[in-house]
């Protein structure tokens, strides 16, 4: 990779990781959100294998190979296995928000993203810093859909994009948290999506389907 | 022999948590493992806070693990409501009826709960600390949907979605910490250590640190149960089982707010005291009038307690928002009587619940006439969490609203203390309805009295009971430590 192509594949990369997190509020179907966020996944790995050749990093290419294998590979099985025997076109049908005005939303939050990154890019400027703003645009746009929609498991997605966000802030701002600090994170990750899959069978037995409109019991 | 200190009370509970695990739960027998391991963390919790007061901070594996007062006194906090839950437990899960599968997996997650508390405050690492926070969340999970009901699945889902999400938002603040730190010079190791950080405050980039301190106030704030990410709090603190809900209420959100001022000892010298005096004094403000409007119309016990806990909260960040030594004194002392007296009574609004099948507090009259032991064991909780003396709540309370008028905070001071004044009444009241009264008719005619609590389950709400009150009439032998832990975070 010359160091002229090496903006644009990063670019590249961190587009379609901005665009798999649009498409999640785009699409209703559950098994299509979940098919986009592991191709997220697939971006962030490949975000990171380009930091790697660039700075002749042979530990971010490995880093990089298991952070594919977690997100582009494990965490899309495991929401898959927790959409479980639920109809395939299982969908998302009332969300807070509509789509239409998710989209809008995603626009303006990708906006925001882009001012409040202004300190972070001028930090250091570099061609991984001047993608910082996606990344934090994915966080925001994750945050927007775990509070936006009702199904459980869409929840959950939200989640792993925030996640997912988070980790690509923490590679391009830094080459990564230190190792053992990552370990601990994609560990703990894989738990809490672990808890929740055992939550959202255990709250289908119990409400009968997983809409979290059932979850009213609770309030004051 | 410090790295045997250090390790310990990380590796208690985890090996507790394996015998559980190895052997299971048997009301005579095992069902005391975990008391004993807790005793003896509390134990090395006095021994390492004798350490640091007299030889100052001490590490191992290379910083990972760290104590210093504050440490010291976080993980004494820690021990002593681990242990009147411990042993709170075996009564609890007896009056309970749990089966032996579901008393197994509550042993082990109740200990794993303590072991990642314990390495929380024991981290020297921001990271690790956030590692320890997080899994705290994840094996409460369980045991907050421990009854299995429609309910507690949903406070227990709720639980992990809003406190993953929040402690995700302190993460993204500590890897803009990271990327701030890297580029003030430091090493990787050393960039997310607190005492490092620290030392090279005044080398981080200031508009980084700010968004990077936010995130993680507003992040770990959530975890402590305060606003805008609160609305886990009273669901899961009302379902989880009593002694679960004590360590919730008593040190996990001490634990978050213990987060929170190790940020901020990083974050004052770059930023200067007035941004984070400015975020936490409106994020205190907001909890408090939520809390004291919840109370008011409040019809649960549980939760009423839960929003107790968050005015507590609110009235802590309040103390971390003045941030003068004075005050962080006072927020210490307010952490450890909080603890005991909330532990004691959310231990007797348990026993409470299983005599009347009922958290409604319309369904619980006359408890003073009809279960006296009980009565007096709750309304004395109850009492000192509304700060009468002797408990150690009223000299902490006075401490605050001291160095909030001290520190030119008076308004905001004020407010606050208009706001735990209204909270003060409905708690009054409600508690108030279900103590005193005359016995229900329906009572007096079929005479089904609830059984009242024994001798031997009543012996740790005394000793929870008389600690506070302790606590409040002397400090002794950790009045040292208490100022060594204030001095660290507490502006002089």
């Amino acid at each position: 990779m010359t160091d002229i192509s090496y903006p644009l594949y990063l670019d590249l990369a961190s587009g379609l990781f901005l665009l798999t997190a649009v498409g999640v509020l785009w699409r209703h179907q559950l098994s299509a959100m979940i098919r986009l966020f592991g191709l997220q996944g697939a971006a962030l790995a490949a975000m990171v294998t380009i930091l790697g050749i660039h700075q002749h990093s042979l530990e971010l290419i490995v880093v990089a190979a298991g952070l594919g294998a977690l997100r582009a590979g494990l965490l899309p099985y495991l929401a898959r296995r927790a959409l479980g025997d639920t109809p395939a076109e299982a969908r998302e049908t009332r969300p807070v928000v509509n789509v239409a005005a998710s989209l809008l939303a995603a626009a303006a939050l990708t906006l925001l993203a882009y001012a409040v990154t202004r300190p972070l890019v001028a930090l250091a400027p570099s061609p991984a810093t001047a993608i910082l703003p996606a990344a934090v645009a994915v966080v925001l746009i994750g945050f927007f859909t775990l509070v936006t929609r009702r199904r459980a498991l869409s929840q959950v997605v939200g989640f792993l994009l925030l996640d997912n966000g988070i980790t690509a802030t923490a590679f391009l701002a830094a080459d990564g948290v230190p190792l053992i600090v990552e370990l601990g994170v994609s560990f703990d990750l894989l738990l809490v999506v672990l808890v929740l899959q055992v939550l959202t069978t255990r709250l289908r037995t119990a409400f009968g389907s997983s809409d979290l409109d059932e979850l009213r019991e609770l309030h004051d | 022999m410090i790295i045997a200190v250090l390790l310990a009370p990380i590796g208690l509970p985890l090996a507790a948590a394996l015998t559980y695990a190895a052997v299971g739960w048997h009301t005579r027998t095992s069902a005391w493992a975990g008391v004993v391991t807790t005793a003896l963390l509390a134990a090395d919790a006095l021994s390492l806070a004798v350490t640091v007061t007299r030889h100052g901070p001490v590490q191992a594996a290379g910083g990972l693990i760290r104590a210093d007062a504050l440490s010291a006194w976080m993980l004494l906090g820690v021990a002593a409501v681990a242990l009147l839950a411990c042993w709170a437990s075996p009564a609890y899960l007896s009056a309970g009826h749990t089966s032996p599968r579901s008393a197994r997996r509550y042993g082990i997650l109740l200990h794993l709960f303590i072991a990642a508390m314990a390495a929380a405050v024991l981290a020297g690492n921001l990271g690790v600390l956030w590692v320890a926070v997080e899994a705290t969340t994840i094996v409460t999970a369980f045991l907050v949907g421990h009854e299995r009901s429609r309910t507690a699945l949903e406070a227990a889902w709720k639980y992990v979605v809003i406190c993953s999400a929040a402690i995700a938002i302190a993460f993204l603040g500590l890897v803009l910490l990271y990327y701030a730190a890297r580029h003030a010079g430091l090493a990787s190791d050393q960039a997310l250590d607190w005492a490092a950080l620290t030392r090279h405050a005044h080398q981080l980039d200031p508009a980084v640190t700010r968004i990077a301190i936010g995130l993680a106030v507003l992040g770990f704030g959530a975890k402590a149960g305060l606003v805008p990410l609160h609305a886990w709090l009273p669901d899961a603190h009302s379902q989880a089982p009593a002694p679960v809900s004590a360590l919730m209420s008593g040190v996990l959100l001490p634990v978050a707010l213990y987060a929170v001022l190790r940020v901020k000892a990083v974050a004052d010298p770059v930023l200067g005291a007035g941004y984070l005096r400015t975020l936490l004094a409106v994020l205190a403000l907001a909890t408090l009038a939520l809390a004291a409007v919840l109370l008011i119309g409040q019809r649960d016990f549980k939760r009423m307690l839960a929003y107790s806990s968050m005015e507590h909260m609110g009235l802590i960040a309040l103390a971390a928002a003045i941030g003068s030594q004075l005050a962080v004194a006072a927020l210490l002392l307010h952490m450890a009587g909080h603890g005991l007296a909330k532990t004691v009574a959310f231990l007797s609004s348990g026993h409470i619940l299983h005599g009347h099948h009922s958290s409604r507090i319309t369904d619980v009259r006359a408890l003073a006439t009809r279960m006296p032991r009980l009565a007096a064991l709750f309304g004395l909780a109850v009492l000192a969490l509304l700060g009468f003396p002797p408990a150690a709540l009223f000299a902490s309370e006075l401490g605050i609203a001291r160095a909030g008028a001290d520190a030119g905070l008076g308004w905001a001071t004020a407010a606050a203390f208009a706001l735990v004044v209204a909270a003060f009444a409905a708690i009054a009241v409600h508690t108030a309805s279900m103590l005193l009264g005359p016995v229900p008719a329906a009572d007096a005619t079929t005479g089904s009295l609830p059984a009242a609590i024994g001798a031997a389950a009543a012996m740790p709400l005394i000793a929870g009971l008389l600690g506070v009150a302790a606590l409040g009439i002397t400090l002794g032998p950790v009045t040292n430590l208490l100022h060594a832990a204030a001095a660290i975070v507490g502006a002089p």
